[in-house]
């Protein structure tokens, strides 16, 4: 890790200096426990403020979106994945930016380091190889990194970045090891009303802050459906129907265009697990369409593009 | 002596006397969560928290109010009147608030009730029957820094009792005249018992390593810290989520809407933020905070600059960390205040 | 206790377009209870909260004058989901309004000066409002010479010309009227309204200006105003935002530590110079 920091850092300063960017998007400490910053390295010395750890749980794909200086940007593999979308869907230029790309290590999910240690206190959480010493009033704790990772982490598909023009460090490992096509969809086999039972579990205590929403590197509508008021789409409360309908249109409005990066999820300050709803959209694309998102930059998201010739096999059936 | 004792494991008699006239809620843990609960008897209390995940502010400003209600046909005679529903709470009282969330409401009475002829009656309605029942802290959390706010982990500000943990055994100072009868029969505390909660005070005061310092924002004309160049680094990462304003146990704005489903009608108001560009959109298109970093410096000018101005020096803040501990971006109050701070 | 976000029940007594371009309607709002009408205690450049059921609020400026009578008149423009809905509705409609809301034009601190009114488009409802109540036998000679600038795009766009020539042929008032572009038959002043306000460079002296316009109106209205000698406390300036609560809790209309619908919309030029400009 301290290798693939001081590389990032001998980049980022090396691009600075050279001014071939404006800025680097990076991570750097964040200022509680288990958490990473969005940072902006503007010269060469703010360089030095730059980190990486398995706590970049924030897609700094966003940031790209509407810059028009040229940026470089830290990216693992799902985040380059939504920049070739964003490349894709004409909101970020390719020329404009300069991946420095590395392979992911898998994002804990503080929740479940939390929810492992109840009722503790947490003071300091140290990465030691593969992992998390963890401290706080009376107590020190020690967890395999891999037993606390994010969900989306586990069934990564894309670990190492898929477009690039500097490699920090080496590919590692491609895939989180769990596949995903087994645990999408969790509900999928259920009968409609527990269907809509799970459903409502999962999304009722939302308080509709939009946290997912504005996380995600999908989001960019200049005005999002759910703040329209001529006409208004969706009502303003925290009633079940207003917070449903949110987050269904939210899901069908990504679909075919989310990498699974997870950043809603990690966004939330609820702990909503909205990849329940999302994971079987995008493995209705797969299977319907065979495709995946963000693996070229030229590729149209199913959903996005019209033919007249278009068999839509599925739909006859 | 006003301090009275009384050991946990016997507080049902408390509970039961503050049952028949309130509903009880208190913080109970629900997973990793921490979350106001109804609860009944002693057996159902909860010791080990550091603070619930959303403020109890729920409690008198609710994330979703009926403000008016109205029978939607044009047809009949009282037909598009709108009126006041009638409230329906019970006299609720929360038991083991913290310091820093009861004195959250201290703040928001300024706010709600600016205005003593024409106070905001929602709030007040409930505010007038809601009992508060304040647990000191005495192990605060790595995001606080309630001692920098005109706060701190056992202060009074909007307490009806303070209750101290002395482990085995509560501390109960009353606040207000309101508390006293209910621990009337209690037996008296020990000037021993007294010294040891200040301890634990002081302990405690001590854990909290956050500072914030704001004499220059405070003593800086509005334009000055307005146009601040450190706003503009400081916004960068914010994503423009309501998150930190809808955890805020002092983030009052709020929104209005007009519902109807068939003859029933209502006007509600739901929570509101200051970081949606629709918040200030006028009808025209035009919007004078446009801008995301419009919007970030708002919810800090609000708290820090504005709210002071208004209401006599009360801060918008309590420092409890809940905008730190909950932000996508790991934002951090502190680190803004502070460098907006410096000139 | 009363309830401030409680509306008034009102009757819509009478509907009229108001200009050529049908964007502006004027209404004349009936209260259905009588003591409402008492308690509706409002003076010129207050506003209210046009209430309807079922939409929603908007707030408008009080165009008619406590001297005239218990009903309310009020000039809206078509703009966003409730003035819209407005201006579909009829006579007999019953809504709701709240209020009054916010500060009158500081009449007590004005008086024995001369006032010049300066206004542009449809934001001369409340400058009508105050015209008629200066006018008024019991205000008139509490204050000096009153001149009314008043500007609009086309002859069409004008409000409210039928009451202003009758100010005109009182003779108590210096009347300028103007229009953007020269029309055929127009026989009154041409030009934008700060070029008319240079034109005829009214005096400072013990004098105070009430301008409500457009954004762009202020801002080129403002040097002229200082070229000839005008202080910042003698400009007086009404302001708007987009608001909800009216009464300064709900936290959306501010600019800088203040809430245009409790602490405004009236404010001194000199007040606004010490803000951002969050308008």
């Amino acid at each position: 890790m301290q290798e693939l920091i001081k590389q990032i850092r001998d980049s980022a300063r090396q691009l600075l200096e050279e001014g071939k960017v404006h800025c680097v998007i990076g991570y750097r400490q964040g200022s509680i426990p288990m958490r990473a910053q969005p940072y902006f390295a503007y010269t060469p010395e703010e360089a030095d403020n730059l980190t990486w750890s398995c706590f970049c749980t924030h897609n700094l794909a966003k940031y790209l979106i509407g810059r028009k200086e040229p940026s470089a940007i830290v990216a693992q593999g799902c985040v380059t994945r939504n920049i070739a979308g964003l490349i894709q869907e004409n909101q970020v230029k390719r020329e404009n930016i300069f991946i420095l790309g590395l392979n992911s290590p898998g994002m804990i999910d503080h929740r479940r380091v939390q929810a492992r240690l109840p009722g503790k206190i947490i003071h300091e959480v140290l990465e030691v190889s593969d992992h998390l010493v963890i401290s706080g009033p009376g107590f020190e704790e020690k967890f395999l990194k891999r037993d606390v990772k994010r969900d989306n982490c586990y069934t990564c598909t894309n670990r190492n970045p898929v477009i690039y023009d500097q490699l920090i460090g080496e590919k590692g490992e491609e895939t989180g090891g769990g596949n995903i096509d087994k645990v999408a969809a969790p509900w999928e086999g259920l009968g409609s009303d527990e269907r809509w039972k799970r459903f409502q579990e999962t999304f009722k205590e939302c308080i509709r802050c939009y946290a997912c929403r504005d996380a995600c590197p999908l989001c960019y509508c200049r005005e999002c459906f759910v703040d329209e008021s001529r006409p208004q789409w969706c009502g303003k409360t925290v009633d079940e129907s207003d917070v449903y309908a949110f987050h269904i249109l939210r899901a069908f409005h990504c679909a075919g265009r989310c990498t699974d990066c997870g950043a809603c999820e990690s966004a939330c300050p609820v702990g909503i697990k909205m990849r329940r709803l999302t994971s079987k959209i995008e493995k209705d694309i797969r299977e319907m369409y065979g495709f995946t998102p963000g693996l070229d930059t030229e590729a149209i998201p199913p959903l996005s593009v019209y033919r007249p010739d278009d068999s839509e096999e599925f739909m006859r059936k | 002596m006003l301090e009275k004792i009384v050991f946990k494991d016997k507080l049902d008699g408390l509970l039961d006397k503050l049952g028949r006239e309130y509903g009880l809620f208190a913080p109970v843990k629900d997973g990793i969560h921490t979350v106001w609960t109804a609860v009944f008897k002693a057996g159902d209390l909860d010791w080990n928290f550091t603070n619930t995940d959303l403020s109890p502010k729920g409690f008198l400003f609710p994330q979703t109010e009926c403000m008016l209600v109205f029978e939607n046909d044009p047809g009949s005679t009282e037909g598009m009147i709108l009126k006041q529903p009638e409230p329906e709470d019970r006299p609720k009282a929360l038991f083991n608030i913290r310091p820093c969330d009861a004195k959250a409401f201290a703040v928001l009475d300024l706010v709600f009730e600016q205005d003593p002829e024409k106070p905001d009656v929602y709030w007040k309605e409930k505010r007038g029957k809601t009992l508060l029942l304040g647990l000191a802290c005495n192990n605060p959390c790595p995001a606080c820094f309630c001692t920098s706010v005109n706060c701190g982990p056992h202060h009074t500000d909007g307490l009806d009792i303070l209750m101290q943990d002395l482990g085995d055994r509560l501390l109960l100072t009353p606040v207000s005249p309101r508390a006293e009868g209910f621990i009337s029969d209690l037996d008296h505390a020990s000037e021993k018992d007294i010294k040891l909660a200040s301890e634990l005070e002081q302990k405690a005061v001590g854990m909290i390593k956050g500072r914030v310092n704001m004499e220059n924002i405070q003593a800086g004309s509005i334009i000055d810290v307005f146009e601040h160049s450190a706003w503009e680094r400081l916004h960068e990462s914010c994503i423009n989520c309501g998150t930190c304003t809808f955890y805020c146990p002092t983030c009052h704005c709020f929104d209005i809407q007009d519902e109807t489903s068939g003859v029933y009608g209502r006007r509600v108001r739901n929570w509101d933020t200051c970081m949606s560009p629709l918040f200030t959109l006028h009808a025209s298109g035009h919007n004078p905070r446009g801008g995301k970093l419009a919007r970030f410096r708002q919810r800090f000018m609000h708290k820090f600059k504005y709210m002071p101005f208004r209401l006599k020096g009360a801060l918008g803040c309590v420092g409890c960390g809940r905008c730190t501990q909950k932000c996508p971006v790991n934002i951090d109050v502190r680190h803004v205040v502070n460098k907006i701070n410096n000139n | 206790m009363i309830n401030p976000y409680l509306p008034y029940p009102v009757r819509i007594r009478d509907v009229r377009v108001a200009t050529e371009d049908k964007s502006l309607r004027t209404f004349e709002l009936e209260f259905i209870n009588s003591e409402d009408a008492r308690a509706f205690d409002y003076l010129p450049g207050q506003f209210a909260e046009l209430s309807i059921a079922g939409c929603g609020e908007a707030p408008i400026g009080i165009a008619s004058s406590p001297t005239e009578g218990d009903n309310l008149l009020f000039t809206v423009f078509r703009a966003g989901k409730v003035t819209s809905r407005l201006h579909n509705m009829n006579p007999g409609d019953i809504m709701g309004v709240r209020g009054p809301l916010g500060n009158p034009y500081p009449f007590d601190k004005i008086r024995g000066k001369n006032v010049v009114i300066i206004a542009g488009g449809y934001a001369v409802t409340t400058l009508r409002s105050t015209m008629i109540w200066l006018l008024h036998p019991d205000n008139r000679d509490n204050f000096g010479d009153i001149t009314f600038i008043y500007g609009a795009r086309t002859p069409g766009m004008l409000l409210y010309m039928q009451v202003i020539q009758e100010w005109e042929k009182s003779g108590q008032v210096e009347v300028y009227i103007t229009i953007d572009r020269e029309v055929p038959g127009w026989d009154r002043h041409v030009g934008f309204v700060p070029q008319i306000v240079e034109k005829v460079s009214p005096s400072p002296d013990n004098s105070v200006a009430l301008i409500c316009g457009p954004p762009v109106m202020i801002r080129f209205t403002q040097p002229g105003l200082d070229k000839i000698g005008w202080k910042g406390d003698q400009i007086i300036l009404s302001m708007e935002n987009r608001m909800k609560c009216g009464i300064g809790i709900c936290g959306r209309c501010n600019v800088g530590p203040y809430y245009v619908c409790k602490d405004g919309p009236v404010f001194t030029k000199v007040q606004l110079d010490m803000l951002p400009k969050e308008y």
